[in-house]
């Protein structure tokens, strides 16, 4: 350097050194191979057997998925026109994809309606979803169960119409008491709802038309993954209210309450779920009047929603720990009351610090669905191991159905995933 | 009281701040304990409508406690506090209702980060005094700008210095318009730089005639604002005293000890 001064220490800069392109090894590819893949002997050693294993899993599995054949009818006919040589048999989810989707016996000219209930599932989940979105959306999400419940079911409008104006008579009925006390408005509702319900069995009974607009499905023909989501969509939905309910409870200062919400999440935490849907399965039926009809799909949901809602209090309870002392003293201190502090200020926080556990429990839950399988209900799984792998035609593909019934799930929960990292973005207020 | 624009000259007459003679809180033979321990003892204190009250004392003295009583965020086992008129009972209702009209402020700001600076100013009034969304905000906004932080009203909590945060906490406070502030150790857990921002803000209160019940270590303050101060230790009320007479002529060995530890340095 020309303008520094040997033999002193004092020095002054009397033009700018012009900017200069690092050297060719320290940029670029070759820049992150060297640090990535080759920083060390042993890491370049593996490096190297991890491309070998991957080339070789890619040389079998790629031209077996390349050369699959997707239009024969049968595993034999399939093999025929493989005539030897790798490929997949995709054929059976091509000529069984309806029965993958809705089970065997849901009468193939009405898929529309499931297929519609699935269309109209976003429209409903959306405004939750994503908040930004228009308030007044939500009363299309309030409608949905009910016609999402028509459209898959069927049968006389007169049923879901009930169950809405029952919730809606429930709500009057607590509202017109909630002032005096919350437990009166509370029990007060549910009765009332449940009056109603009762008496409205009477209604539609005498009112169902011969010929219902839309032809009633009976439960035991649902199946396929339709049943999955079902069961998925509707245990998530009501298990993670239920959850808050039961980690509230759990942290309530009232020992009953306190007591029934621990009892009940440590009785369901340590009891398997496949044992909690035999339950449902056989051992209900001797707890109620002999000649009840009690919906097979809804003694499953009732299980399924317990035992997730068990997990999701936990995980929220975890959320509620998190939050510091002081957020439930400075709600206090401007007088909010219990139900305002926990609405405004304690769930909001406590929930975004267990988006991540809840999310878990909720895929957990959805997979957890084709447990029922083992219940004889054919679900996606139960289709593939009964009635399709047993057929003569298909008997012997187990590798392209999982595959198949992989992908579908994966799907979905790969979703869910990643909906729940956008969340978790969207709602970090605290480093921005 | 929006008006008056307060000067910040922190020489204030303290002698120009009135003092009513009405009661603003009333504490008769006050008992609380922690399980066995014993840690306020037979507290009695009148405050009037307008007086500014420091309460000092070493750590653990009950300071803290004492002033948490009297908004019941602590339960007090024995003796009667009546705050604005209304007896503290366990009445959740008659509980929510002293809360509102007292207002409080943290040693950690306790500010709810998941809201914004004006949501967090306009929560309690739009939720507990049904005031209309509109006018809750206009409310605070003139209570931002008194604080001198309009303009961190759309920001988070979290992106705020701490000085800031504690004044924001004193706005959110304010919003509800209370009669009685209560400030346990608002300074201590900021920066010496901060200490200022949010003592000025305190003060300015104090010139407005807020009924004040002030935990702090912050001598300057007291000698400068308070019209009464008092000292703790063990759970007890040890001496109270015009802060003239209370810095320069303690009457307690304890207070002695206390004021010549603080202040020696």
């Amino acid at each position: 350097m020309s303008d520094t001064h040997a033999h002193s220490v004092a020095f002054v800069r009397t033009e700018t050194l012009p900017q200069l392109p690092p050297p060719v090894g320290e940029r670029g590819a070759v820049k992150w191979m060297r640090e990535n893949l080759f920083s060390t002997i042993p890491n370049g050693i593996l490096t190297l057997v991890a491309l070998y294993v991957i080339y070789r899993f890619a040389a079998f599995a790629l031209p077996w998925i390349a050369n699959g054949i997707w239009n024969t009818d049968s595993l034999a006919e399939c093999r025929e026109v493989l005539d030897g040589t790798t490929g997949a048999c995709f054929s059976v989810i091509s000529e069984r994809w309806n029965q993958l989707l809705f089970g065997f016996s849901y009468p193939s000219e009405l898929y529309w309606r499931p297929a519609l209930a699935f269309v109209l599932l976003f429209f409903a989940a959306a405004p939750v979803m994503f908040f930004d979105l228009p308030r007044k959306l939500l009363i299309f999400t309030a409608l949905y169960p009910f016609i999402a419940f028509w459209l898959i079911w069927g049968g006389t409008i007169l049923t879901p119409l009930f169950a809405l104006v029952g919730i809606v008579v429930g709500y009057l009925v607590y509202s017109r008491y909630v002032r005096d006390s919350f437990a009166m408005g509370f029990f007060g509702g549910v009765l009332a709802a449940l009056i109603f319900w009762w008496l409205s069995g009477y209604v539609t009974a005498a009112l169902a038309p011969e010929e219902p607009f839309l032809e009633a499905v009976q439960s035991r023909d649902m199946g396929g993954f339709m049943l999955n989501m079902i069961l998925g969509v509707v245990c998530v939905s009501l298990s993670l209210p239920l959850g808050i309910v039961l980690a509230l409870g759990r942290q309530s200062s009232m020992p009953i309450i306190k007591w029934i919400c621990v009892i009940f999440i440590e009785f369901i935490r340590g009891v398997p779920l496949i044992t909690l849907l035999f339950v449902a399965n056989v051992v209900l039926a001797y707890f109620l009047p002999p000649g009840t009809t009690f919906d097979l799909i809804l003694r499953v949901i009732i299980m399924i929603t317990m035992f997730s809602s068990a997990y999701i209090a936990e995980v929220i309870r975890g959320g509620l720990a998190a939050l510091p002392k002081g957020q439930y003293e400075a709600a206090d201190s401007l007088g909010l009351d219990y139900a305002q502090a926990m609405r405004l200020i304690i769930l909001p926080q406590a929930l975004k610090i267990s988006i991540p556990g809840i999310v878990n429990v909720a895929v957990g839950l959805f997979k957890d669905t084709t447990l029922v399988s083992v219940i004889s209900m054919f679900d996606l799984v139960g289709m593939i191991r009964g009635p399709i792998l047993s057929s003569t035609d298909w008997n012997g593909v187990y590798w392209e159905l999982f595959m198949a019934a992989s992908v579908l799930f994966f799907v979905v929960c790969y979703g869910i995933s990643q909906y729940s990292q956008w969340l978790e973005r969207r709602l970090a207020t605290d480093h921005r | 009281m929006a008006e008056t624009q307060p000067s910040m000259d922190t020489n204030v007459d303290t002698s120009q701040m009135q003092v009513s003679d009405e009661v603003a809180i009333t504490i008769e033979g006050m008992n609380k304990w922690y399980g066995a321990f014993h840690v306020l003892r037979d507290i009695n204190l009148t405050v009037n409508r307008g007086e500014r009250i420091v309460i000092c004392g070493p750590s653990g003295s009950g300071k803290s406690t004492l002033i948490r009583c009297i908004n019941a965020l602590e339960e007090h086992q024995q003796g009667k506090i009546t705050v604005d008129g209304t007896l503290l009972s366990s009445d959740l209702k008659n509980i929510d209702k002293i809360r509102s009209e007292v207002g409080m402020c943290f040693q950690h700001f306790n500010l709810f980060p998941h809201l914004t600076i004006l949501e967090n100013c306009t929560l309690a009034p739009i939720w507990v005094r049904k005031t209309p969304k509109k006018e809750a905000e206009e409310t605070a906004m003139h209570f931002l700008e008194k604080v001198k932080i309009p303009d961190q009203a759309n920001k988070y909590p979290g992106q705020l210095s701490g000085g800031q945060q504690q004044r924001v906490a004193i706005a959110r406070s304010l919003c509800m318009r209370p009669r009685i502030m209560l400030f346990d150790e608002p300074t201590s857990a900021l920066d010496p730089e901060m200490i200022k921002e949010v003592l000025d803000t305190m003060i300015e209160l104090a010139e407005e005639g807020m009924t004040m019940l002030c935990v702090t270590h912050e001598m300057g303050f007291a000698r400068q604002v308070a019209n009464r101060v008092i000292f703790m230790d063990q759970g007890q009320i040890v001496e109270q005293n015009e802060p003239e007479e209370f810095f320069n002529n303690p009457k307690s060995e304890r207070t002695q000890l206390f004021l010549s530890q603080i202040l020696g340095h």
